[in-house]
């Protein structure tokens, strides 16, 4: 039996190994109701790629300015910004409290405290080693205010999407109009690249379903919303983009050091390798 | 082993029960040790002591569902259209797997409103209202799909969404629990 | 091999003394210097050794998490998180933490088909299979209770989902279930018992290790071959011979160890794991880490809740069976034409079944067309499921015990030098 069963097998299996790449590669094609997000060729991606201090700097201009109205960074303190690889971070200070920009970020926030002497609370201004103030005073006010949703923290946000930087930067820049024969609500806002199922609320054809889904969050972004120090033109796109840079840093700060010591790691554990494979074949030499 | 001297003219039989109860005595008195240990892991008295809550209804709209968390889980107070609650009342009580009427599933007169433990039945999940093909709610994570009702029409799930004990105790509020 | 005679002489005064008291050192001697190893070991058999070192990052990284993690459900997740942001090295350790349980497991599946396609299981090496049989449990149960630990949405639904599988057992499961959750939800006494127990089971599993390693060490290594050492021709010493050889692949496993950790260290998680837990929202598409996607597959397979559960466990279960199910005289499928083919098979199936694992249940694997109501038609991924479930039980409890009885077998060499020397021939030309 062995030959015919042999031949049979083989051929079940390659046509298994086909089959298999197939579906894999439509499967891929066809994943997600939602807009693949678009590249935004970041300087901080790849391997060798580092945060850009100019961009990170806009970017918290745009997160002061218009997120932190409704979303708070609670994993975040001032001192975080000036510290190594930061927007702000300065090489005359590396203690990151005592940089001067930093301290003057800090001194225009206000946080609650208790009077040591009285034990009431008071507010006080916020020193370098406070965490930014969180918009609302707790989730009960954050959903009263936010017709229900709660606006999500952004302190690990791009590590929280699928799609990370380049997904909340497409997501900030694509608000589009509804189309036709889609029914939302007064609170609700399409968005092609928010990842959702709009097959309940479409009252077109059913095959057709448009792409992406439905958020409360308005469009926050609009051309020259906020005004950059260094000049750069304040666009919708550039908008977006600085601010997803800014929240992906804040995200991994460590991850330009990360990327050194793995290079490092890497270049020894090969030359490692080369030594003990010479060894290998001087132990092994004969009895092969 | 070697058997030991039959010292002092003890007969065998009389021998044999004291190993034997001696042997029982640390057997009972291991199982006696085990009670502690393993009980602790029941839920502590804290944990037990969680209160029933009451519940205003006025804060729910027609067509909209109130999510609650009640002892630890959430809970569904759903304001049902009229369309919904036509649809419920019009399945086939003996196609279901969970046979339940509607107004098995609601208290007489408040036919209108909904109350579920919003936890699936299959493994524990939350079901989202608004998708699946039976107008009530969807499993994300193994698809099971329940009508207006709660009840299970599709997928892996044994039972229909379960209704917690509760009370009204005007027209617009509950006790549950 | 037991009967081996221990060939250590102590050769200074303090070493004299110390082995007529404790021969520790003759211990060490024996097992992993002059320990003979069949001398065609190829580089599969590397993954034993690279498995040691698995659980050797696993406990030392985990005691050192444990310093800075704080085990409640509201604090765990910013306790986490302050380990990745604010303690020294925090962010390397955690990340080398948890890419590393990926590693261990891709390392303990290949050492499992490893074994499974060289017979390494057969007699007289069962109870080493059953023993690695336990590790592999104590793994996937460790590994569970870890993932909860950072208490994000997907540790928080994991937990859900699994402890709710209890629940299925007729009358005792709801007791039993509340029991394990310590309440009547998962919440903070779960995360409390699943840190304690997470804790221990490691140190466990090292237990079980050292009886894996006794137990290896009293019938000697299996080999490519499947034939049993025959005289001293057969063997080298496992130190320099199998040391180096080891210590070669445990470098390469560490050179892709760090591309994960320092280059792609979130890629075998999830992204939802980064939202902390919260009980009354459910993410979309809850799935496990993907190296229990199989077995997730299979549970969703079924559509009935108690069956879905037994069949689950019946697949790590029919594992532990292996040695039992297996009727042919010759352990390795080098010389089993039909057999390896169905191990290929087997291979690719438990792969399909990770695949299954990781889609949504409603998903089609590819539709041809659609039915009156829209709805498609074609492969769903509920019956690809069940097409390799039933393959993966076949496979052990139809496929072994029937080819082992009905297949010729290519002649096997009489011993490993002299197939040894074979190659070598043949090599040369």
């Amino acid at each position: 039996m062995s030959a015919f069963m042999t031949k049979t097998l083989k051929i079940v299996a390659g046509l298994t190994v086909a089959f298999t790449l197939t579906v894999g590669t439509q499967a891929l094609a066809n994943s997600g109701g939602a807009k693949e997000p678009e590249d935004h060729g970041f300087t901080f991606e790849g391997p060798f790629g580092t945060f850009d201090q100019a961009q990170l700097q806009r970017g918290y201009k745009v997160y002061r300015e218009v997120c932190s109205a409704c979303h708070g960074m609670h994993l975040m303190s001032f001192r975080n910004l000036g510290q190594k690889g930061g927007p702000f971070y300065d090489p005359k200070y590396k203690n990151p409290n005592d940089n001067p920009i930093v301290k003057q970020i800090a001194s225009e926030f206000e946080v609650t405290d208790i009077d040591p002497d009285t034990g009431d609370d008071i507010q006080r201004k916020a020193t370098t080693s406070d965490r930014f103030p969180s918009p609302f005073r707790n989730e009960e006010a954050a959903k009263a205010s936010n017709s229900g949703a709660v606006p999500p923290d952004l302190s690990v946000i791009t590590k929280a999407r699928a799609g990370g930087a380049n997904y909340v930067a497409s997501l900030l820049a694509g608000y589009q109009d509804a189309p036709a024969g889609l029914k939302i609500g007064d609170t609700q806002h399409y968005n092609p690249y928010v990842h959702g199922s709009l097959a309940t609320q479409w009252t077109g054809d059913p095959h057709h379903v448009p792409q992406g889904g439905v958020l409360a969050m308005p469009p926050p972004l609009v051309a020259d919303k906020v005004t950059y120090d260094d000049g750069t033109k304040a666009t919708l796109k550039q908008e977006a983009a600085d601010v997803a840079a800014f929240l992906e840093w804040a995200s991994d700060p460590h991850a330009t050091e990360r990327k050194q010591m793995g290079f490092a790691v890497i270049a020894f554990l090969l030359v490692l390798a080369g030594l003990t494979y010479a060894a290998y074949r001087q132990v092994w030499r004969g009895k092969h | 082993m070697s058997e030991p001297e039959n010292g002092g003219g003890q007969d065998p039989n009389r021998r044999d029960f004291i190993y034997i109860a001696a042997g029982a005595g640390a057997a009972g008195a291991a199982a006696m040790v085990a009670v502690p240990l393993i009980g602790q892991m029941n839920p502590a008295a804290d944990t037990l002591a969680l209160a029933s809550i009451e519940y205003d209804l006025s804060k729910v709209e027609e067509g909209m569902q109130a999510v609650v968390k009640w002892r630890g889980k959430p809970l569904f107070v759903r304001y049902r259209t009229k369309k919904e609650i036509a649809d419920a009342k019009a399945v086939d009580v003996k196609s279901l797997r969970d046979p339940q009427t509607d107004a098995e599933r609601v208290k007489a007169g408040h036919e209108q409103y909904l109350v579920l433990i919003g936890v699936c039945t299959h493994l524990g999940c939350v079901p989202n209202f608004g998708t699946g093909e039976y107008g009530g709610w969807f499993c994300p994570c193994h698809g099971s799909e329940y009508d207006t009702s709660g009840r299970i029409r599709q997928g892996p799930a044994p039972k229909n969404l379960e209704v917690p004990e509760y009370s009204f105790l005007s027209d617009t509020k509950i006790k549950v629990g | 091999m037991s009967d081996h005679p221990s060939t250590y002489t102590p050769a200074t005064g303090i070493e004299k003394w110390l082995d007529a008291r404790l021969p520790i050192v003759r211990l060490a001697y024996d097992s992993f210097i002059d320990y003979p190893t069949p001398k065609n070991l190829n580089y599969w058999w590397t993954f034993g050794g690279i498995l040691s070192l698995c659980l050797g990052v696993q406990i030392i990284t985990g005691i050192i998490l444990a310093m800075h993690y704080t085990a409640n459900a509201d604090l765990a997740f910013d306790s986490v998180e302050r380990i990745m942001r604010d303690v020294n090295y925090g962010w390397l350790i955690r990340y080398v933490h948890a890419n590393g349980a990926s590693m261990f497991f891709f390392a303990v599946y290949i050492h499992m088909f490893r074994g499974l396609y060289y017979g390494s299981y057969k007699a007289p090496r069962e109870v080493l299979w059953l023993l690695g049989c336990i590790i592999y449990f104590l793994m996937i149960a460790t590994a569970f209770m870890g993932y909860v630990l950072p208490w994000g949405q997907m540790s928080y639904y994991g937990a859900v989902v699994i402890t709710n599988l209890i629940g299925a057992i007729p009358i005792v499961g709801p007791s039993i279930l509340t029991w394990l959750q310590g309440g009547f939800a998962v919440d903070n006494p779960t995360l409390n018992r699943f840190f304690s127990l997470h804790y221990l089971l490691p140190f466990v599993i090292a237990g079980v290790v050292v009886l894996h390693v006794w137990a290896l060490h009293v019938t000697g290594q299996n080999n490519p071959t499947g034939v049993e050492i025959k005289s001293k021709e057969d063997t080298l010493p496992f130190t320099p011979y199998a040391t180096v050889k080891d210590g070669l692949a445990m470098i390469f496993f560490l050179i892709v160890f760090s591309i994960f950790v320092f280059y792609a260290p979130d890629a075998m998680g999830h992204a939802d794991n980064y939202v902390k837990a919260n009980p009354l929202q459910t993410p979309s598409h809850i799935v496990p880490e993907w190296y229990m996607l199989p077995f997730y597959a299979i549970l969703r397979a079924v559509p009935d809740k108690l069956i879905g559960v037994l069949l689950m466990f019946a697949a790590i279960a029919v594992i532990f069976a292996l040695p039992w199910l297996d009727t042919s005289k010759v352990k390795s499928m080098r010389y089993r034409p039909v057999m390896r083919w169905f191990f290929v098979l087997f291979v690719l199936t438990c792969i399909g079944l990770g695949w299954c694992g990781g889609q949504l249940p409603t998903d089609m694997v590819f539709s041809l067309t659609n039915d009156k109501h829209g709805n498609p038609i074609g492969l769903s991924v509920v019956l690809l499921s069940q097409i390799l479930a039933f393959y993966y039980f076949a496979f052990f409890l139809l496929i072994m015990p029937w080819i082992g009885l009905k297949e010729d077998p290519l002649p096997v060499p009489a011993s490993i030098s002299e197939a040894v020397l074979a190659s070598h021939n043949k090599k040369k030309g």
